[in-house]
């Protein structure tokens, strides 16, 4: 797992969260008491409604032009209400345009030629079947792949003329004609000749000493938003990187034999996870148009910005001529930021062409290459004194990423509990793979599915229950509240009795695990709030909306602040030509973006308002704008449109970018806790997950409707994986056996359980907003609630994901080991 | 994670893909093509083979019969996105295993990308362009928008038609029904709970009405 800093700020390339942390560290020592000339100090509320501490009130500097903090949302009109899909309508009846439904006049469709080896010098590319093809208009050969760790040292490398193949799938050149089977058909013409090399594609043959090396000498990635890539400056051997030990303040601590030694009760174990794959609905690709005037890509991405920079890199073509489009999404997970190797090409063969090109993955390719979760082997020892304290916990993990880097699994470990001894360690090992590519809280399901198995397990050592267990150790104020409604909610004094209660051959039981993430804030998030004479307002902002929602939270924040409906706002989102707009990663969007709204639509009322009053000859501060209307002291009120009407130019507007975090600049996390419930047929091995309920925090929630959408959607993707999903690769061809969606398992409606979503609002005195992400903590602990679950209903603790029926039933000692896959 | 879906009658028509293709039932099937009105041009110049070039051929979409150049390989989907633009339509696994391009067939739901367009002729078209527009919402549209049955909404179009074509065989299901209906339609997002919500409010006022 990467560090991942609290704040960051847009890079040319990707979007680092990354190598920050330092900065903002430093910078908040040196943030003094004083309030600086442009702000003002204000008493803000902080606290949890309803928890034990309850809701305070903080002094904290705060920039000068910035509104009042809102209220509880208990006294809000629109935010943290159910507030429908503000595209709804066009998602449901198919009038939305995803890049990959974009049709340009003369617009050719491109293909792919991938590698059909692992690992492999290419000797020739001969693409000239290929151009004679009816239809074919221009042919390109990849000079750089772009995703994956780099040789550091060239020289190390016997000289290719082509990148050296290192996956199969890799793209080697593309192809673009007039029809999609044209292209295919051209495609399949390109020859390409290969120079076999040794490969190795399982990550423990990988760390032997003689297995085939993937890169001849140290190699690393950069760094991508919500937090893929690995850490950098950390040693290689063979194809083992690291160790990578710790971050930000929660790194390797005290001593940890020391630790163990004063403890009464010790458990140790090792857990396994797999690989797993983003497979968003909508795959890899864009649509690209090379004109002379500038490049225009509309493209299913998380980050707009993030395109519109590599492309302008790669092209060496100032930010300006590149404009990129994204007003819908199909999906992205994590794996879905920069140009990548689609839209490089696209770009390349729409220059050579002169007309756009559509390049899209198909679904092979979007599984071969495209990004993964990657795999991890964790060894985990944690102590703790008779009273239930932790003492002592030491996490030694490897993980694959294939050609890439990032395969950590400490993020949890360091960051959910109290302990005075801990010790790291992080490895990542090369394989001839996919690269991996952050998903949805890189590193902390798999994470997580050791620690909280642990804590499950240290829990019944020392006798007692997890929860108090939890409470013990566990300092998140967040998540204290959070087990305490989770619990009564799903009924956890009831439902939890003792490991194997049930005596017959479907046994059920209960488990609990938590999620730790990271509050992010990206600085390059700005929006523009217009209100029109016809009293029409719009919101604009270059942020993309990927599936979370966050066009429906603009459209409630402008509304709330003009004290108008959602559905009164025109939200124009996607376009690098707006103001800036954070990559959709690590749960950041609505952290940056929301306040960057707010202050903008709080700037242009301030405007409108003067405008009103002008015509109207009061003072401005005579007027109120709420429930739909401008209303003045001496007794006049008209509808917002009315007053509109009433200003001299056609539209003010406003524009504001995020400010840094009000108050100290610490770390912040994000919380969650996660209850499940299961049934487990010990005669067929299969596993059922009959009911979750989930408590989370996401700062101030901004719409309950989505946020709950969300929290399924994570909750869901966690049982998948911890059920279903496992990309296998054939050790002896290194080659995907399962690059589809029926072979590579994706969890369906019939297998989703009874799910409850509960939110504490969590006022943090952070931002004008306060509201935070859910998409990574929602992801984060379902698996390891599962499998505390399993180990309730059985007896029988499952060390390794997917708990696939022929693996329980080899755990509960009904088949041999290795009798069955 | 199987789904059941009735796959097209292959010859219920009178014309089917393989005689097509061979071409030398041109003249027993394309007098019932051509009686039916529905094959354009290609058919009109007498050529002993049609294909593997492409051929106009005319298809019943929404209501109204749209032209459309094919080659016999061409799927349903294809013709739907890359020659008529519509797109809500999704191509996401191309092999019938995700249910993102579900249509309706005769009111039958079917997955468009493992459908021949050619053995869409004849047959009423349904896509979720026909199902209802942003400004006329199908009630069970509007129940998914109300529900929040999406999330990146790829998935929604095709799982629209799954629930459409499930009210129309069962206008009261029970939850369980719902889930049978769309458990071949894969959401990465994981909307599936509010899926179900929605179409059992639909089936509730439906009720109510």
């Amino acid at each position: 797992m990467t560090p991942v800093s609290q704040e960051t700020q847009h890079q040319s390339k990707k979007q680092g969260v990354k190598d920050e942390s330092k900065t903002v560290q430093k910078k908040a020592q040196e943030t003094s008491s004083a309030a600086p000339p442009d702000s003002r100090s204000a008493e803000l509320l902080i606290g949890i409604p309803g928890s034990r501490d309850g809701v305070k009130k903080i002094q904290r500097n705060v920039p000068a032009d910035e509104p009042p903090q809102l209220p509880p949302n208990s006294e809000l009109k629109v935010i943290g209400k159910r507030v429908p899909r503000y595209d709804g309508a066009l998602k449901v009846s198919g009038a939305a345009k995803y890049p990959s439904d974009i049709h340009l006049p003369g617009m050719l469709y491109a293909r792919f030629v991938n590698a059909t080896v692992p690992h492999a010098k290419i000797i020739s590319v001969d693409t000239s079947a290929a151009e004679k093809h009816p239809g074919v208009k221009a042919v390109h050969v990849l000079q750089d792949v772009l995703g994956q760790a780099e040789l550091q040292d060239k020289a190390k490398e016997v000289p290719s003329r082509y990148p050296i193949v290192r996956y199969a799938g890799q793209p080697i050149a593309a192809v673009a004609a007039t029809t999609p089977a044209g292209a295919l058909e051209a495609a399949r013409l390109v020859k390409v000749q290969y120079e076999p090399k040794p490969f190795v594609v399982e990550r423990a043959k990988a760390r032997e000493p003689n297995a085939p090396l993937v890169f001849p000498g140290p190699a690393a990635e950069k760094a991508t938003a919500g937090g893929g890539g690995g850490a950098s400056d950390v040693p290689q051997k063979g194809n083992v990187r690291g160790p990578n030990r710790g971050r930000h303040d929660a790194g390797p601590k005290g001593d940890v034999e020391k630790g163990f030694a004063g403890s009464a009760a010790i458990v140790e174990a090792e857990y396994r996870t797999q690989v797993q794959t983003h497979s968003a609905l909508e795959t890899h690709g864009l649509v690209a148009d090379w004109k002379p005037d500038g490049l225009t890509v509309y493209a299913s991405t998380q980050g707009t910005m993030s395109v519109r920079d590599e492309l302008a890199e790669i092209f060496n073509l100032p930010k300006t001529k590149v404009r990129v489009f994204t007003e819908y999404m199909g999906g992205g997970f994590g794996a879905k930021f920069g140009a990548s190797n689609p839209g490089a090409v696209a770009a390349h063969l729409s220059k050579k062409a002169g007309a756009p090109v559509r390049m899209f993955c198909d679904r092979k390719e979007e599984q071969w290459g495209t990004g993964n979760r990657p795999d991890a082997h964790m060894y985990v020892k944690a102590g703790a004194s008779k009273d239930g304290t932790l003492q002592a916990l030491k996490w030694i993990s490897y993980g694959t990423a294939g050609v890439g880097t990032g395969a950590g699994s400490a993020g949890p470990a360091q960051n959910m509990y109290d302990c005075p001894n801990l010790l790291v360690e992080e490895y990542d090992v090369f394989t001839n793979a996919g690269p991996g590519a952050a998903m949805r809280a890189p590193g902390h399901p798999q994470g997580v599915f050791g620690l909280e198995q642990t804590i499950d397990a240290l829990a019944e050592k020392v006798g007692m229950d997890v929860l108090e267990f939890m409470d013990k150790n566990d300092r998140s104020p967040e998540r204290r509240e959070e087990r305490r409604i989770g619990a009564e909610k799903f009924g956890w004094a009831q439902k939890r009795r003792k490991p194997n209660s049930d005596p017959g051959p479907v046994k059920r039981g209960v488990g609990v695990a938590q999620a730790v993430w990271y509050r992010i804030n990206s600085m390059d998030s700005g929006c523009e709030v217009r209100i029109h004479q016809d009293g029409s307002v719009e919101a604009l902002s270059a942020v993309q909306d990927i599936g979370g929602g966050i066009k429906t939270v603009i459209a409630e924040i402008v509304a709330e602040e003009l004290g108008l409906q959602p559905r009164d706002i025109t939200v124009r989102v996607g376009d690098t030509s707006m103001p800036p707009g954070p990559p959709s990663g690590g749960s950041m969007t609505t952290t940056s973006i929301t306040p960057a709204v707010r202050n903008a639509a709080f700037k242009a009322k301030g405007r409108f308002v003067k405008e009103v009053a002008s015509a109207w000859r009061v003072p401005a501060a005579s007027l109120r704008v709420a429930d739909g209307n401008v209303s003045s002291d001496s007794g006049k009120s008209v509808s917002f449109k009315q007053a509109a009407g009433a200003m001299k130019t056609e539209t003010v507007s406003a524009t504001a970018m995020r400010s840094p975090e009000y108050g100290k600049r610490d770390m912040i996390f994000l919380g969650g806790v996660q209850f499940a419930e299961v049934a487990v047929d010990t005669e067929t091995g299969v596993i059922r997950v009959e009911r979750v309920v989930a408590v989370h925090d996401c700062g101030r929630p901004m719409n309950i409707l989505g946020l709950e959408s969300q929290v399924n959607g994570g909750i869901l993707q966690a049982i998948s994986y911890a059920l279903f999903e496992d990309r296998r690769l054939d050790q002896n061809t290194g080659i995907m056996v399962n690059p589809n969606m029926e072979e590579y398992k994706i969890i369906g409606a019939k297998d989703m359980p009874q799910i409850e979503v509960h939110f504490i609002e969590d006022y943090l005195a952070r931002s004008s907003t306060d509201a935070g992400g859910i998409g990574e903590p929602a992801k984060i602990p379902g698996a390891a609630a599962v499998a505390n679950a399993v180990y309730n209903a059985t007896g029988v603790r499952m060390y390794e994901l997917p708990m696939t029926p022929a693996r329980v039933l080899t755990a509960l000692g009904k088949v041999k080991q290795g009798g069955i896959a | 994670m199987s789904k059941h879906k009735s796959s097209p009658p292959d010859n219920s028509h009178g014309f089917s893909r393989r005689s097509f293709l061979k071409g030398a039932g041109v003249a027993a099937t394309g007098t019932a093509v051509l009686n039916s009105g529905l094959l354009g041009q290609a058919s009109e110049t007498h050529s002993n083979v049609i294909g593997p070039d492409a051929t106009s051929i005319a298809l019943n979409i929404n209501g109204s019969v749209k032209h459309v150049p094919v080659e016999p390989r061409t799927t349903l989907a294809e013709a739907l996105r890359h020659e008529l633009h519509l797109t809500g339509t999704k191509i996401v696994c191309d092999r019938g295993s995700c249910s993102a391009c579900t249509v309706m067939l005769d009111g039958m739901p079917v997955n468009s990308c493992t459908t021949f367009a050619l053995d869409a002729v004849d047959r009423k078209i349904t896509t979720i362009e026909g199902l209802g527009d942003p400004e006329h919402l199908h009630p069970l549209q509007a129940a998914f928008v109300e529900h929040d049955g999406m999330q990146c909404g790829y998935c929604t179009p095709g799982m629209v038609m799954s629930c459409a074509a499930l009210l129309e065989r069962n206008p009261n299901p029970a939850a369980a029904d719902v889930q049978q209906a769309i458990s071949g339609n894969i959401c990465r997002c994981g909307t599936y709970p509010k899926v179900v919500e929605a179409v059992l409010a639909t089936a509730r006022s439906r009720k109510g009405a």
